[in-house]
């Protein structure tokens, strides 16, 4: 185990703090989502640590109740599409020939259109419901998973040790599990950690846009719409859930980096 | 004075504090060549960087002084350096196709030295660099320089790189490893034109080398290097026939040996491979034209060749990773399924093949036990303890102790990674190993002791090996039965002893005349037999 | 090399039409009925059918694909169902608009980044290069919406340098526009240039420890001019990549700076046709991103392959 060093420690401390409020959020909000307390944009006061939102909601109760739907939104569709890329990919690598064609222009052309307009297409014609979100975006992100992938399994397959086990009669299973995984786990693992990061901030801006995840839910993203206008006058309000969305995507960042030390980033979109 | 550079107590760290050079004295003299011999990570180029101030990597000189005609380089400042170097010593690199700069022209790269040390005129310069080309015989010299990297074949890039350096007119050459990457045939060339460039403009050298013969044709004096310490220093034919250190000795003898090596004789068995009209291309390109082997069991076939002769591509073809585009292979009389995956396992496990490097030919995150415990579950389905006392049991045959089996590679030297390629080969027990260049990617004694086990192993357990190489000294010392390939083609095989004795085919003869030996004289020898053919 | 870049422009046209496809498809064949999406629950049956049949959803959907491309390519875009205006007449200046955004940020961008980035490269390890690195990971990790409203809050409403929102119009005077935009110019400026540094770094890095950069400091050149002559030409075509990858960011990254400042511009305009269910408005919208994505990064493709050493002089 590498010495980790203090920045990969705050990135740590960070994401532990929002598993915390993923799990754990409505049970430690001090009030209850929709609870009216006082008169909109109110100050901080020792009740309300970070004041009152545009409806004279507690924020930090509606920040802990928002977590569950920004983190966890967020963290299906990146599983979901790394359970669809991921398997695609390395059989790519693996079979070559027609199915790596297939795949490959497959993905090539659903990344032909950037990402936001795909997803804003998609939601015009099938609407903001959460299984739809989850699954546009996961299936949008995929394809960046598939290509890494695809790399990873293609270079570590090219290498003599993976050709000796082809060599003795290993098949497909056993390749990637115990020649292609374990080479390609840290690159993986960071490459995870940056999809969701773009998910989240991807989530996010849709619900800023308001075209995200919809009323009743609340999460991050509409609450900086909805306070918006705060700013104007300004009041930190919608500062609070911002913030949030940026210490999130700083922890992971920060322990993607220390993943990658020492190696270039693959070239994956950061956001 | 007449020492050109003076080296006192030089000690140079890596950039983790590790030792690489423990404090050396060098002295050399102007027009004097000084061969720097050792294996790898004896801290021969490094310190042949130092000598002009450099650190690669990161490394820095961390005591000892160094001066090049009496002007302390370790004294200057960077841009005080910067000056000494490419005017007063410059570096020719073992690569001289990454040495050079792809976007620029080949003559604009060898002007550069001279025009920014503003060392002559233009006109001086290019006139100088044109007498360059001509004396390292570059075809259309006068044109040469217009071309890109790229456009121009290795050979000519490396006498290319030798032009560059010499374009300042420097008091010394840092010569590293300049012949290593090419065929031997070339290497003669390219180290009669050194010689004979050093000579006419009385550069100083420092020759940096693990080839002792090659380092004998050009060295004035020899100095052995080992983990960064020195180990002897004398003129080169006391080194070579009286070395007085029991390493120097080691390396001497290792040399030796590879050149006149005792040859085997073995009789071999039932023919096992017959390999028979073969032939294949990548990409529509021949590689292989009309291949015929064969080899009987227990029996040793070298096949060597210098590099695009196609030997490798046979191995590739026998073990059914590449597809003939003509002929058939025979395993004990059946003919082999061309592709690998149409093989069965067991036929898959009669023929294994160990690689060149085994760095990449081990997972780096498999244990050692793993490794060679998984053909012997793979094939003959053993488990649990009794799949331990084998890979134990493996282990011992070649020479490692049995604690090695929880050991990752990269806790492992090269030679032990090799022995562990070979142990998991041998697990499947196999009736035929194919040793693709096994040895070259290893130190000198290192591969001696390869070898030696790999003889050993053969008369023990019986197993065929076909072994690939370019080397022949390997092939003298290991073969029974050689074949020579040259560009796709088998020129000539039988019995070791037949093949290297005279009189000798066309090729075979500038094979064994390419291998320089352990004397002084050789390379005069062989010149003045060229001058009279 | 030139019949390196006539493919890549044939691919580029190939591309085109491929974004046409996705598009309409994504539109017109997926699931949900337009008609009713867009009348509502209650429409009645005759309504519906009265839309359907004005919107041509009865007719095959290759004859549809084909009438609107036809129709894109001659510059008609449709009309709008809210306004009922040509869909042209509404989506061209606001995609002007989205441009001089765009540029604005890429002038001033673009070369900071690159710049930033040779320079942190040259001086690896050094104080500037980690200090710059840090705030460069910051950078990219804040979403727009927070750098924009730091921004707002910092520069319009504390201190009142910029207007808080970016009006524009048509008419309107330069530096007056320019006024108006730079606030969500620097927030799409700070975001890109963070990517486009750290990436170009890596670029560079990897061409400063090659053989050949070692071999002009070997031979006594200085630091200056072996980054000028030997690195930077070889850097340049990774660079122009990096370059053509954040085009993608800066299209999408628009939408969501537009949305915010309230500027009028396509993003802001594609943004409000979809949540208005506009069909034909988000169809013209989607295959004018679209064709800029692809356009942009054709030309990138196309500087790095001019700039590829090895493919300007083959053997």
């Amino acid at each position: 185990m590498r010495r980790i060093p203090p920045t990969a420690w705050i990135g740590l401390a960070i994401i532990a703090l929002n598993l915390a409020a993923l799990l754990f959020g409505p049970l430690l909000a001090p009030y209850g989502e929709e609870d009216i307390l006082g008169g909109p944009f109110d100050p901080a006061t020792a009740l309300n640590w970070f004041g009152l939102d545009q409806n004279g909601r507690d924020m930090l109760s509606r920040l802990l109740y928002g977590a569950q739907m920004s983190i966890g939104v967020s963290l299906a569709a990146s599983l979901l599409s790394f359970s669809v890329g991921l398997p695609l990919g390395f059989l790519a690598a693996l079979r070559g020939g027609w199915v790596d064609t297939v795949l490959s222009r497959l993905v090539d052309t659903i990344m032909c259109v950037p990402v936001l307009i795909s997803a804003l297409v998609v939601l015009q014609a099938l609407g903001s419901s959460l299984p739809v979100l989850i699954v546009t975006i996961a299936l949008l992100d995929s394809t960046r998973v598939f290509r890494l992938a695809r790399i990873l399994g293609q270079g570590i397959n090219v290498m003599e040790y993976a050709e000796a086990a082809r060599l003795r009669g290993e098949g497909a299973w056993w390749l990637i599990r115990k020649e292609i995984l374990p080479n390609a786990a840290a690159p993986l693992i960071a490459e995870f950690g940056m999809r969701f990061c773009f998910t989240f901030l991807f989530v996010a801006g849709l619900s800023f846009l308001g075209l995200g995840i919809q009323p009743p839910y609340a999460d991050w993203g509409g609450m900086v719409k909805d306070n918006q206008q705060g700013i104007l006058y300004g009041l930190y309000a919608p500062l609070y859930p911002a913030a949030a969305i940026a210490l999130l995507t700083i922890g992971v960042n920060l322990v993607v980096d220390w993943l990658l030390a020492g190696r270039t980033r693959p070239q994956g979109e950061g956001r | 004075m007449s020492d050109i550079l003076t080296i006192r107590g030089l000690r140079i760290e890596a950039p983790n504090g590790a030792v690489l050079v423990h404090g050396i004295d060098l002295d050399l003299k102007k027009g004097e060549v000084l061969g720097l011999i050792g294996e790898s990570g004896a801290g021969k180029s490094t310190i042949g960087l130092a000598a002009m101030g450099w650190g690669r990597g990161g490394c820095r000189i961390a005591g000892g002084t160094v001066a090049i005609g009496g002007q302390e380089v370790t004294a200057e400042s960077p841009a005080g350096r910067a000056r000494l170097r490419g005017a007063r010593i410059a570096y020719v690199a073992q690569s001289a196709a990454a040495a050079f700069n792809p976007a620029l022209t080949i003559g604009r790269q060898v002007l550069e030295g001279p025009r920014h040390h503003r060392a002559m005129g233009k006109a001086e310069a290019r006139a100088w660099m044109l007498e360059l080309f001509r004396a390292l015989d570059l075809p259309d010299p006068d044109h040469f320089g217009d071309r890109y990297p790229h456009q121009v074949s290795g050979g000519q890039l490396q006498r290319a790189m030798v032009a560059m350096a010499m374009s300042c007119r420097p008091d010394i050459l840092v010569l590293d490893e300049p012949t290593t990457a090419l065929d031997v045939t070339t290497q003669i060339e390219v180290l009669a034109l050194l010689r004979r460039l050093i000579q006419r403009y009385g550069t100083a050298a420092l020759y940096i080398t693990h080839d002792l013969a090659v380092v004998a044709q050009i060295a004035d004096r020899i100095q052995v290097l080992r983990h960064g310490k020195p180990v002897e220093l004398g003129p080169t034919e006391q080194v070579l026939e009286a070395p007085r250190e029991d390493y120097t000795r080691r390396l001497v003898g290792e040399r030796q040996a590879s050149l006149a090596g005792e040859p085997r004789r073995h009789e071999g068995g039932a023919e096992l491979l017959a390999v028979d009209g073969i032939s294949a291309a990548y990409h529509k390109v021949p590689v292989l034209s009309d291949v015929s082997l064969s080899l009987r069991r227990g029996e040793t076939l070298a096949v060597v060749g210098e590099s695009g002769s196609g030997k490798s591509t046979l191995a590739r073809v026998i073990t059914g990773l590449l597809q003939p585009t003509a002929g058939s292979v025979r395993l004990d009389g059946q003919a082999l399924p061309a592709s690998y995956t149409a093989r069965g396992r067991d036929l898959l496990r009669r023929i294994q093949l160990v690689y060149q490097l085994p760095d990449v030919a081990l997972n780096p995150r498999q244990t050692v036990g793993e490794a060679i415990g998984r053909p012997l579950g793979f094939y003959f389905g053993l488990k649990g303890r009794e799949q331990k006392q084998e890979v134990g049991r493996l282990l011992g045959l070649i020479g490692l102790d049995p604690d090695f089996a929880g050991r990752l590679p990269g806790a492992l030297s090269g030679g032990q990674k090799q022995r562990v390629c070979i142990a998991r080969a041998l697990a499947a027990k196999p009736d035929l190993m194919i040793c693709d260049e096994v040895t070259s990617a290893l130190d000198p004694l290192v591969a001696e002791e390869i070898l030696r086990l790999l003889r050993r192993l053969q008369d023990e357990l019986g197993v065929a090996y076909l072994f690939i190489t370019h080397d022949l000294g390997v092939v003298r010392r290991l073969a029974d039965r050689t074949a020579v390939m040259q560009r796709g083609r088998v020129v000539e095989q039988g019995p070791t002893e037949e093949i290297f004795t005279p009189p000798f085919h066309d090729y075979t003869g500038r094979l064994v005349a390419s291998v320089p030996e352990l004397r002084r004289d050789w390379l005069d020898q062989v010149l003045a037999t060229r001058a009279t053919a | 090399m030139i019949p390196l870049i006539l493919k890549r422009i044939g691919l580029g046209l190939f591309t085109l039409w491929l974004v046409s496809v996705l598009v309409f498809a994504g539109t017109q064949l997926l699931p949900g009925d337009v008609a009713s999406a867009i009348l509502g629950q209650s429409a009645t049956p005759e309504a519906l059918a009265a839309l359907r049949h004005s919107l041509g959803l009865e007719q095959p959907a290759l004859v549809r694909y084909g009438q609107w491309l036809w129709g894109f390519v001659q510059g008609d875009l449709g009309q709008s169902l809210a306004s009922q205006q040509p869909v042209a007449d509404l989506l061209w200046p606001r995609f002007w608009n989205t441009m001089f955004l765009a540029a604005y940020a890429a002038v001033i961008g673009v070369p900071l980044a690159v710049g930033l980035g040779i320079l942190t490269a040259v001086r690896r390890g050094g104080v500037f290069d980690r200090a710059v690195n840090i705030l460069a990971l910051g950078t990219v990790s804040l979403p727009e919406y927070f750098l924009g409203l730091v921004l707002i809050l910092v520069l319009a409403v504390q201190n009142p340098v910029f207007p808080s929102l970016a009006d524009v119009y048509p008419g309107m005077g330069f530096a007056e526009r320019l006024d108006a935009t730079t606030l969500p110019m620097l927030t799409l400026l700070l975001v890109t240039v963070a990517q486009i540094m750290r990436m170009t770094r890596t670029a560079v890095l990897a061409v400063m420890d090659s053989a050949y950069v070692e071999t002009a400091y070997l031979k006594g050149l200085l630091t200056g001019r072996v980054v000028l002559r030997h690195a930077l030409p070889n850097a340049a075509a990774p660079v122009c990549n990096v370059v053509a990858f954040n085009i993608a960011y800066l299209i999408t990254g628009v939408v969501l700076v537009e949305a915010m400042f309230n500027y009028n511009g396509l993003g802001r305009f594609m943004v409000d046709a979809v949540a208005k269910r506009d069909l034909p408005m988000v169809q013209a919208c989607a295959m004018v991103f679209g064709a800029a994505y692809v356009i942009l990064n054709m030309i990138a493709d196309i500087a790095a392959i001019a700039l590829n050493p090895r493919l300007r002089h083959p053997r």
